[in-house]
């Protein structure tokens, strides 16, 4: 842990806040610099050296990212990020799959935005759309999943970990349900991959989308699973010179791609013990927070659920004035893509919470470089500012005549 | 492998610049997500933003005017389907990701000298009054013609199109102002100028909406979701006013390419260079070695240590044979026969006399075996 200490990029504010992104490991950054800058080859340029150089990188990088999910590297397109990955999964897979009469999208209403917007966008080219409630726990029941595919169904698309709850569904199952139906399954991965085990033929996914800045790789550089036994077709998002099997045109950006692979080698190795590492962590953070304030409240499934996250409600208090009195600590409210609107999650709402708990809440995303030190201080920084917070709160509503 | 080794192949990938390097690894060192409205986030967000400043001063447009995409490629395909009522027209000397993302459109043909046919763009927008989106790119990749993109913009906007330029191979060698060229849509390239690869950008003049590729989280203002690539971006910005402030450098290129033709021309009185009637991109050579096969080019060239292409790099790795060239009505064993060259702000005249050296051995070689 104290390893971990010094390989931390900065110290301060303490970062808290795993789920919207991660630091980019010092080693991953290592092996990506002289693709910045001495190996600056397109890896289409087969004709030259450097070209050749690059595409190698490349396809080693290819091969480490595979070999931690479990696939055959040729089932892998490089994308930009997981939200291409998704835009391309649920859409390409529905459009592709419409010359065949299926025209269903099953998903689940606590999905990221990137899922929701795209198949909110097959609603509108007229595809029917089920987006399915979760349990209070943030866990889907498999009943309500089965009832609502169908065999025209084109596609069902689950979160395997969940960015503001962690909570990890039951994508195994759900992808058999899936395939009783002839559907696809397709499983947004960006917070799972590289943090629990996953094995794409153990799970029986056909599409999975992941995300490089996640898990400690750069950002700008995600992938797409496409199973090739029996093959997963998807039509591409857009067209241009035909790279990645003309499944996503454009010239691969060696530099992320070759962080991409070595995160994921370094996942590979270390992942079991970081997991174990996070878990004790999170116990001391949580039980160090009850200590001193016993009224918070965990959202979603406290044991199926990423080691390193935390959703805490505040009842009484607004997250964003917690955040605003602890400027020590970097925390969020819920996912980053939203993090500006003032709202509260859409996600805690469909878990049942009401405005008032729901506008409480802080998600807490502790990571490969959060260390024991770091935990006890946000602990006494949140407990400080939650003690006068309420204070102030006091005097606001006694002024107001509201005792 | 070669004892040196000379990197001619710049408009298929340029070298980072090395403001842009510090800046990569300064935004690789920082936590935080660029959406995330805490302290960490915030930092990153201050980057984002002053790298979109950057990059829109080069090319005269506002930030706000500026979405970051993955690259050249996503940002055509995004500019392609921007606007789909309107009906589209394309040079048919546009790159593959022009092409590819409107398999539908109306080809606009060539002029010999490597230009669009201006007076082909007035017929085919008279002949339908549909309103239209005109895709003209800023130079072409292969020849290096620059095209008469404000000329266009005025035929297309009298016709009430609109006109979309794709800019990767023109941005940063050639000052660029997206208003008085008149173009709605322009299309950038970050490791065409120095920046890294997987980064772009498409801007869209103020006031014109866009229909998104990727939906998600509302960044770039709906217009393109996705968590920002920080590191991407700030080496994009910094790398366009790194080139922004050595415009000078493409002089010395200029130079050096002119060398490099004449003595071309010295060895091979036969050979061809292409679009020199018109003007071009100080950097850009496309020769045809008449009666040598391109791919006999590159690789005896690559031997030799020199890089260099034979036309777009590119998916396949095969060498095929140019539509440019092609829409430029070369004949077919000309074309097959044409090679790229391209140099960038750091080529040396020595890595030109490698060059002309061992194209010029080359080129020997194949007359002793002709004869």
């Amino acid at each position: 842990m104290t390893g971990a200490i010094a390989r931390r990029p900065n110290a301060a504010p303490v970062y808290l806040d795993n789920h919207a992104t991660t630091p980019c490991d010092p080693r991953v950054v290592a092996a990506m610099v002289p693709w910045f800058t001495e190996k600056f080859g397109n890896p289409h340029s087969l004709t030259h050296a450097y070209g050749r150089e690059a595409e190698q990188a490349v396809e080693r990088a290819r091969a480490q990212l595979a070999d931690l999910i479990g696939a055959d590297p040729r089932e892998l397109v490089f994308t930009s990020g997981a939200t291409e990955a998704n835009n391309m999964a649920v859409k390409g897979a529905a459009r592709f799959h419409r010359q065949f009469g299926k025209d269903g999208v099953v998903t689940l209403a606590t999905e990221h935005k990137c899922v929701l917007e795209s198949a909110k966008a097959l609603e509108r080219d007229g595809f029917r759309v089920a987006i399915l409630p979760v349990g209070h726990d943030g866990l889907v029941d498999l009943d309500v999943v089965a009832r609502a595919i169908d065999d025209k169904t084109a596609i069902v698309s689950v979160m395997a970990a969940h960015n503001e709850i962690g909570v990890l569904q039951p994508i195994k199952d759900i992808a058999a349900l899936a395939h009783a139906k002839g559907a696809l399954f397709h499983t947004d991965a960006a917070q799972a991959v590289g943090k629990i085990a996953l094995n794409v033929a153990d799970l029986g996914v056909d599409l999975m989308s992941i995300s490089g800045h996640k898990f400690y790789g750069p950002k700008g550089i995600g992938a797409l699973y496409l199973r090739r036994r029996p093959r997963a077709r998807v039509e591409p998002l857009f067209d241009g010179g035909g790279q990645e099997r003309s499944m996503r045109s454009g010239t691969l950006p060696v530099p992320l791609i070759v962080g991409l692979g070595q995160a994921a080698a370094l996942a590979k190795t270390e992942m079991a013990g970081e997991a174990q590492r996070l878990l004790a962590l999170r116990a001391r953070f949580l039980a160090g927070l009850r200590a001193k304030v016993p009224e918070i409240v965990l959202n979603g499934n406290a044991e199926r659920r990423l080691s390193g996250n935390l959703n805490l409600s505040f009842p009484g208090l607004k997250a964003i004035d917690v955040i605003a009195a602890c400027p020590g600590l970097a925390l969020s409210t819920g996912s980053a893509c939203t993090a500006a609107e003032v709202e509260p999650s859409y996600v805690l709402r469909v878990l049942g919470l009401g405005d008032e708990l729901a506008s409480s809440s802080l998600r807490i995303g502790l990571g490969r470089f959060t260390t024991a030190t770091e935990v006890d201080f946000a602990v006494d920084t949140l407990a400080a500012a939650v003690l006068r917070l309420r204070a102030g709160g006091r005097m606001t509503s006694e002024a107001a005549g509201i005792t | 492998m070669a004892d040196r080794l000379s990197y001619l192949d710049w408009n298929a990938n340029a070298p980072v610049r090395p403001e842009a390097a510090v800046a990569i690894a300064q935004a690789l060192a920082m936590e935080g997500n660029a959406s995330s409205v805490h302290r960490s986030g915030r930092a990153v967000r201050r980057f984002v933003e002053t790298a979109r400043a950057d990059v829109a001063k080069l090319v005269g447009a506002r930030p706000d005017e500026v979405v970051f995409t993955a690259g050249g490629t996503e940002a055509n395909a995004l500019a392609l389907r921007a606007f789909p009522d309107r009906r589209i027209l394309v040079s048919a000397l546009e790159h593959d990701s022009v092409l590819a993302n409107a398999p539908g459109a109306v080809r606009i043909p060539a002029t010999r000298d490597g230009l669009v046919d201006l007076s082909a763009l007035e017929r085919l927008l008279a002949a339908d009054k549909h309103p239209a989106l005109v895709s003209l790119m800023f130079a072409n990749n292969e020849t290096g013609a620059i095209q008469p993109v404000a000329e266009a913009a005025q035929i297309a906007h009298r016709h009430g199109a609109l006109l979309h330029c794709d800019a990767v191979q023109g941005a940063g060698r050639q000052s660029l102002d997206m208003r008085r060229l008149g173009c709605t849509m322009t299309t950038l390239s970050g490791h065409k100028l120095g920046g890294p690869m997987g980064v772009g950008a498409l801007i869209v003049a103020g006031g014109w909406d866009i229909v998104p590729v990727t939906r998600g989280g509302g960044q770039e203002r709906g217009r393109r979701a996705g968590t920002e690539n920080v590191p991407g971006i700030a080496g994009f910005g910094t790398a366009a006013s790194a080139a922004m402030a050595d415009m000078a450098a493409w002089a010395t290129v200029a130079m050096l390419r002119e060398q490099a033709e004449r003595r071309f021309a010295a060895i091979a009185p036969n050979a061809v260079i292409y679009a020199t009637a018109s003007p071009r991109l100080p950097n850009t050579i496309c020769i045809s070695m008449p009666g040598v096969p391109a791919a006999t080019q590159v690789m005896a060239l690559d031997l030799a240590g020199v890089m260099v292409s034979a036309g777009a790099a590119c998916s396949s790795g095969k060498v095929r044979r140019s539509h440019v060239l092609d829409a430029m009505g070369v004949p077919e064993r000309e074309a097959e026969c044409a090679i790229r060259i391209s140099l960038g702000w750091r080529t040396t005249a020595a890595e030109i006399d490698h060059l002309v050296e061992a194209w010029g051995a080359l080129y020997a070689r194949t007359r002793v075996s002709a004869a």
